[in-house]
């Protein structure tokens, strides 16, 4: 008998277990979204995705994606270089640095940029003074979600670009190609996989967060209000159907990316063996 | 560059890389941090400790740090039995099972808030059979323990699953041959390997729970003093336009935060020294 395993009941028993506590939390409640999204007929389902609010929901959610994600994805790579790439003092203190946003509460992350571009916050009055509006505006939803997703790309990507070592690299120059071009011909093709894994996670992150957003948004509908917000705001109303219609969008988003993630593991993977 | 400061390398755009980093670095998390800070040291200590051990703030506090206890140990337990079950088994669907750990992640907090609170409602598809067993599932510290549960769960089976996979098949082998039976083997010899790894991933999950919003407020039924988690009293607080209070109770949850971030990169430091050894 195989000495690493366990009777069949007990295998049976662990899967089971497992399962079902699988089935409760992430199972159920998937269906309960699409079930409570369909509750009032396709028509009703419809409806609410077209609403003009539902429509400037999703139009600021995909702006605040387009600006928050590719600023994380240039500093994930300028990050990952440097520490990647080369061996010097305190880089495991920048490391924890810069996973620091994933340990402070998505409220404070937006209390942080009230303190600072809110009316009584440290540049109020010089904002007030020229008319910028910062909170309950656009510009504080994306720096909010700009810091909940800062470290998303680089701590993707400095395993990645660690695993590839620098020998590639050193060949390149060694053979007269410039630094620039050494890094758009070798470093960035071995790390591709690795770049869009980074961009689907923080913009998985950057489109679904929510508390962050609601402390800076000032929920002023069809102007600051995202698609988190706008599903908050439906559900509290008591329009559940069209709450969940809209929380399916952001269901199948969330569906999209694990399908993705999973299919480039896979292709990181026998990236490695092969 | 100081000298000694970078191991000399041929690569070139180390300054430009680093200064880069630390620029943004600085300019999006590590200034408006420590405006947090700024701010908090304007309020004098007297203030701060009079809003942090208000009853509200207290209660608030405790009701975080209970819930988020309650739900990182149910974790621990359910959370290592999915990842033994992903790491050794086989069975039908295991590839969807395991591509849908990560779905708490990847959904919106919101979502998970609003959909958990449907099915643990009264009258929800859960919820009418707590009531029968007399547990009131949404708007309690139940409620709450179970939407902390949810989004913990990536957290602990992706700290466990790859020292599982990493184990070393030799040692279990060597167990079983010197007579010990299965159960004295996974206690005695499986356990401590993994125990390191299960802290840290039920630290992170701990960790996250205490700040998590979103996918709490809904289900919690917020009222002070019962269902009044930390992050919502900091934006009631806001709300009123009450920035002093509001700073002062994020200050006190973002030091305990370090802390178990602090915690958990210790339990990572002995997972990878135990590995090391076996």
């Amino acid at each position: 008998m195989n000495t690493r395993t366990e009777p069949v009941v007990i295998r049976r028993l662990f899967i089971g277990i497992a399962l079902g506590f699988f089935g409760l939390f992430i199972v159920l409640p998937l269906i309960c979204v699409f079930y409570h999204a369909f509750s009032k007929g396709w028509v009703v389902y419809l409806q609410a995705l077209a609403h003009p609010d539902a429509l400037a929901a999703m139009r600021l959610t995909v702006i605040t994606a387009l600006v928050a994600v590719p600023l994380n994805l240039v500093f994930g790579v300028a990050a990952s270089w440097a520490i990647a790439k080369f061996d010097f003092k305190g880089r495991d203190l920048l490391l924890s640095l810069i996973d620091l946003p994933l340990s402070v509460s998505p409220v404070i992350a937006g209390l942080i940029f009230v303190l600072i571009f809110g009316a009584q916050g440290a540049l109020g009055p010089w904002l007030r003074a020229h008319n910028i509006h910062v909170i309950f505006a656009l510009p504080g939803i994306i720096l909010a979600t700009i810091f909940v997703t800062f470290p998303m790309v680089a701590r993707e990507l400095i395993p990645v670009m660690r695993s590839q070592g620098n020998e590639e690299e050193e060949a390149a120059l060694t053979l007269g190609a410039s630094g620039w071009k050494t890094f758009w011909m070798v470093s960035v093709p071995n790390i591709r996989w690795g770049i869009l894994y980074g961009i689907i996670l923080c913009n998985a992150r950057a489109m679904g967060e929510f508390g962050a957003v609601s402390v800076v948004s000032g929920h002023i509908r069809g102007l600051t209000n995202t698609l988190p917000l706008h599903v908050e705001i439906l559900y509290n109303e008591y329009q559940s159907a069209a709450a969940f219609a809209a929380a399916s969008i952001l269901v199948l988003l969330a569906i999209v990316t694990l399908v993705a993630k999973t299919v480039i593991e896979a292709v990181i993977r026998r990236g490695h063996t092969a | 560059m100081k000298p000694g400061f970078v191991k000399k390398s041929i690569l070139p755009g180390f300054s430009l890389s680093l200064g880069f980093t630390i620029f943004y670095l600085s300019l999006i998390v590590l200034i408006p941090l420590a405006m947090l800070f700024i701010k908090s040291s304007s309020l004098g200590m007297a203030q701060f400790w009079s809003v942090i051990t208000a009853d509200r703030t207290l209660a608030a506090y405790r009701l975080s740090f209970g819930t988020a206890f309650a739900s990182a140990c149910v974790n621990a337990v359910f959370g290592s039995i999915v990842a033994w079950v992903l790491v050794r088994y086989s069975f039908p669907g295991k590839r969807i099972v395991d591509a849908l750990v990560d779905f708490p992640l990847a959904l919106p907090t919101a979502v998970a808030g609003i959909t958990l609170t449907e099915l643990y409602a009264p009258t929800g598809w859960i919820g009418q059979f707590l009531n029968v067993l007399g547990i009131k599932g949404a708007f309690s510290p139940f409620g709450i323990t179970v939407a902390l549960t949810f989004i913990g769960l990536p957290f602990v089976v992706r700290t466990v699953q790859p020292v599982l996979e990493d184990l070393d098949p030799q040692i279990e082998e060597a167990a079983a041959s010197l007579g010990a039976d299965r159960w004295q083997t996974v206690r005695l010899v499986i356990l401590p390997v993994i125990f390191p790894a299960l802290l840290t991933g039920v630290t992170l999950a701990f960790a996250r729970a205490i700040g998590e919003y979103g996918s709490v407020i809904f289900i919690a039924g917020n009222m002070p003093l019962k269902t009044e988690i930390a992050p919502l009293l900091i934006m009631t607080k806001l709300e009123q336009y009450d920035y002093a209070g509001a700073t002062a109770i994020a200050i006190g949850m973002l030091l305990i935060s370090f802390v178990l971030l602090a915690a958990a990169n210790y339990f990572q430091w002995l997972t990878s020294k135990n590995l090391g050894k076996v």
